[in-house]
């Protein structure tokens, strides 16, 4: 194994030692060593899919914050940082600490009390099985096509930066996931994502910590930036956003405020089983109300090791890198940024951390997928559609063959990918078609005791039509983007943003019509399910410095603080 | 099943960090005096500084989280 490794092109971006390949492989031997450790503790369905609901809030709350925080996304926000500037934060900040602070102060008591195991879970429990079967096909087929992708955008970046063998990333990073999940279940994969979150801030920490040290601190960086591009803005975050021309990325601050921060992150965040997953096996409900708010502190801080990184690149690098559709032989893109930084400051060891960090970020990402989808399938298509009244055990069992079965399938769609690229940008657009509206329907749905079955079915159904139709007028007639985003300017991100905004304001005026023309559920069958027949436990006796409210609240301020500060 | 049997996460947390930072400072006191070339402020020798502080770390946690009589 450690001889395929080090298999690498004298091409590759980084190059490793024999310490650095030491702490790789470490790192795949304690997963697998907790994996088979935690077997003996998934014996229910409740223990393998949801870790048996026992997790601290500190520990949902670091795999909540850490199932999103894949390699892909760390590479792929640093080369944003370098191509946008610090305006990439806002995915960070108001596109993440709002939606999660409510998932925990408003949504999380709902899908807490109802004991529902899923997102489609619950939608079965408040509108019936039409708008769960929809919401739950889509997202088992949507999982097992990004972990594919995600497989094969691994196995790239490693070649690029390592010169590691394809094929060889893809069985024994698969293969290492498929037994340390299909082993515990949920419970490995939050123990992963725990140390995962761990590797990441301790490999990735020392690049800004050095590089402002050797700009001289954030004034003597920035300074830098406007020597290297003079007349460009890429230090301020709402500034340039006046109006779309004012800023690379052709957004308006209008998109960042309502259909970044209102709609796309708050589907995201709050009905995307993926991460909701890992907040559902808290031990109770104040565990699991302040397990979002912990991982909001958390959040806000990533900046630091993904968005400082690309503006360093910006300052300190000696040559300018390209956008990865017109790279060179020789150029580099803007998504190498990270493996750049980590080169030019890390020696021996302190590479091997930081490779190992992208490893265990891909693997955890992996994972999250095919633990999310092994849940969903069992209990959302496979028991109420296929066998009814089987023992729980068989259930386990079934979770435990979806997971290995889930990954063959990804393997597959990898190598799909492989040889037909543009497949990747559809799947990654797809995942985000049913997002925003299924926060329309979740939220209406909890909020208003008055939405019919047929409305969250027709609502639902109608935003997913509109997201897909802005999506393909948009990509395939331009013309459109100026229809759909008010300017003609707007980047694949800016246009993303409105066409979730569209998606989910027609899901809500369509949920609306379609319930004030149908029957409403009667209350019987809402209570625990809707706020207006459910008791959410008071808080009253608990230390305010337990109260779940205290802390989302703080971490508002310090997100309003943080906008003040790189306005 | 009862979460107090599970050796807690922090522990193979403080495990983790406790062994990269015993490979890491090793790595770094070894190229103390031989810089590896291309490393831009090597002079700072951070993986010394960095390998300790992942002991000292890992040590915290493996010592406050070690499984006594859990297992």
């Amino acid at each position: 194994m450690i001889a395929m490794m080090a298999l690498s092109a004298p091409s590759t971006l980084v190059h490793l030692s024999g310490v650095d390949l030491a702490i790789i492989a470490i790192y795949f031997l304690l997963v697998l060593a907790i994996g088979f450790y935690l077997k003996k503790f998934a014996k229910t369905g409740e223990d393998f899919f949801l870790a048996g609901r026992e997790m601290t809030a500190w520990v949902a709350g670091l795999a909540f914050v850490s199932a999103n925080l894949g390699s892909l996304e760390l590479l792929g926000w640093a080369g944003n940082a370098y191509q946008y500037g610090i305006m990439a934060a806002h995915w960070y900040w108001i596109g993440a600490i709002p939606a999660m602070v409510f998932l925990g102060l408003v949504m999380m008591p709902f899908y807490y009390i109802s004991k529902t195991h899923s997102v489609p879970g619950y939608l079965k429990l408040r509108y019936g099985t039409e708008a769960s079967a929809l919401s739950a096909v889509t997202f088992a087929f949507m999982t097992i096509l990004m972990s594919g992708v995600n497989m094969y955008a691994m196995a790239v970046v490693m070649e690029v930066v390592l010169g590691w063998n394809l094929h060889f990333s893809i069985i024994v990073s698969s293969l290492t996931v498929g037994v340390y999940v299909a082993a515990g279940g949920l419970f490995s994969a939050i123990f992963n994502e725990v140390l995962q979150f761990f590797l990441i801030w301790f490999g990735a920490l020392l690049i800004p910590i050095l590089g402002l040290v050797e700009t001289g601190g954030w004034s003597g960086m920035v300074a830098r930036i406007h020597q290297n591009f003079p007349g460009q803005n890429f230090t301020h975050m709402w500034g340039p956003m006046s109006s779309a021309s004012n800023n690379p990325m052709g957004v308006h601050w209008i998109a960042i405020v309502f259909g970044l921060g209102a709609v796309q992150s708050m589907g995201y965040w709050t009905t995307d089983f993926l991460v909701v997953q890992r907040v559902l096996s808290a031990k109770d409900v104040r565990s699991a109300k302040l397990a979002p708010i912990i991982g909001s502190f958390f959040k806000m801080a990533v900046p630091l090791i993904v968005i400082l990184p690309g503006l360093l690149g910006r300052a300190v690098l000696p040559f300018h890198l390209v956008p990865g559709n017109v790279a060179q032989p020789g150029q580099f893109k803007y998504d190498d940024v990270l493996p750049l930084m980590l080169a030019r400051y890390c020696g021996p060891g302190l590479m091997g951390l930081g490779i190992t960090a992208l490893v265990a970020g891909f693997m955890a990402g992996m994972a999250g997928n095919v633990s999310a989808f092994a849940t969903v399938w069992t209990y959302d298509l496979y028991r109420p559609y296929l066998r009814k009244d089987a023992p729980d055990a068989h259930y386990v069992s079934m979770g435990r063959w979806c997971t290995m079965i889930g990954l063959f399938v990804s393997i597959g769609t990898a190598y799909l990918v492989q040889y037909n690229k543009s497949m990747m940008d559809y799947v990654q657009a797809l995942f985000g078609f049913f997002i925003a509206p299924l926060f329309g329907t979740v939220v209406l749905g909890m909020l208003w005791k008055r939405v019919s079955r047929m409305g969250g079915f027709w609502g639902l159904l109608a935003g997913v039509v509109t997201s897909v139709t802005a999506f393909l007028l948009m990509k395939f007639d331009p013309s459109w983007v100026k229809v759909f985003a008010f300017s003609p300017l707007a980047q694949p991100l800016a246009q993303a943003m409105w066409q979730a905004l569209w998606a989910c304001v027609t899901c809500v005026v369509v949920t609306v019509l379609v319930t004030l023309l149908t029957k409403p559920k009667p209350d019987e069958e809402l209570r625990g399910l809707v706020y207006a027949l459910t008791q959410v436990p008071r808080e009253e006796n608990t230390s305010w410095l337990h109260r779940p409210v205290i802390w989302g609240v703080t971490a508002l301020a310090i997100l309003v603080v943080l906008q003040i500060i790189f306005w | 099943m009862s979460e107090k049997h599970i050796i807690p996460v922090w522990f193979f947390v403080g495990l983790l960090l406790l062994t990269y930072g015993v490979l890491i400072l090793g790595s770094g006191l070894v190229d103390w005096s031989h810089p590896p070339e291309g490393v831009e402020l090597s002079n700072l020798h951070a993986p010394v500084w960095w390998g300790a502080l992942l002991i000292v770390l890992g040590v915290i946690y493996c010592a406050k989280y070690y499984p006594r009589g859990e297992m």
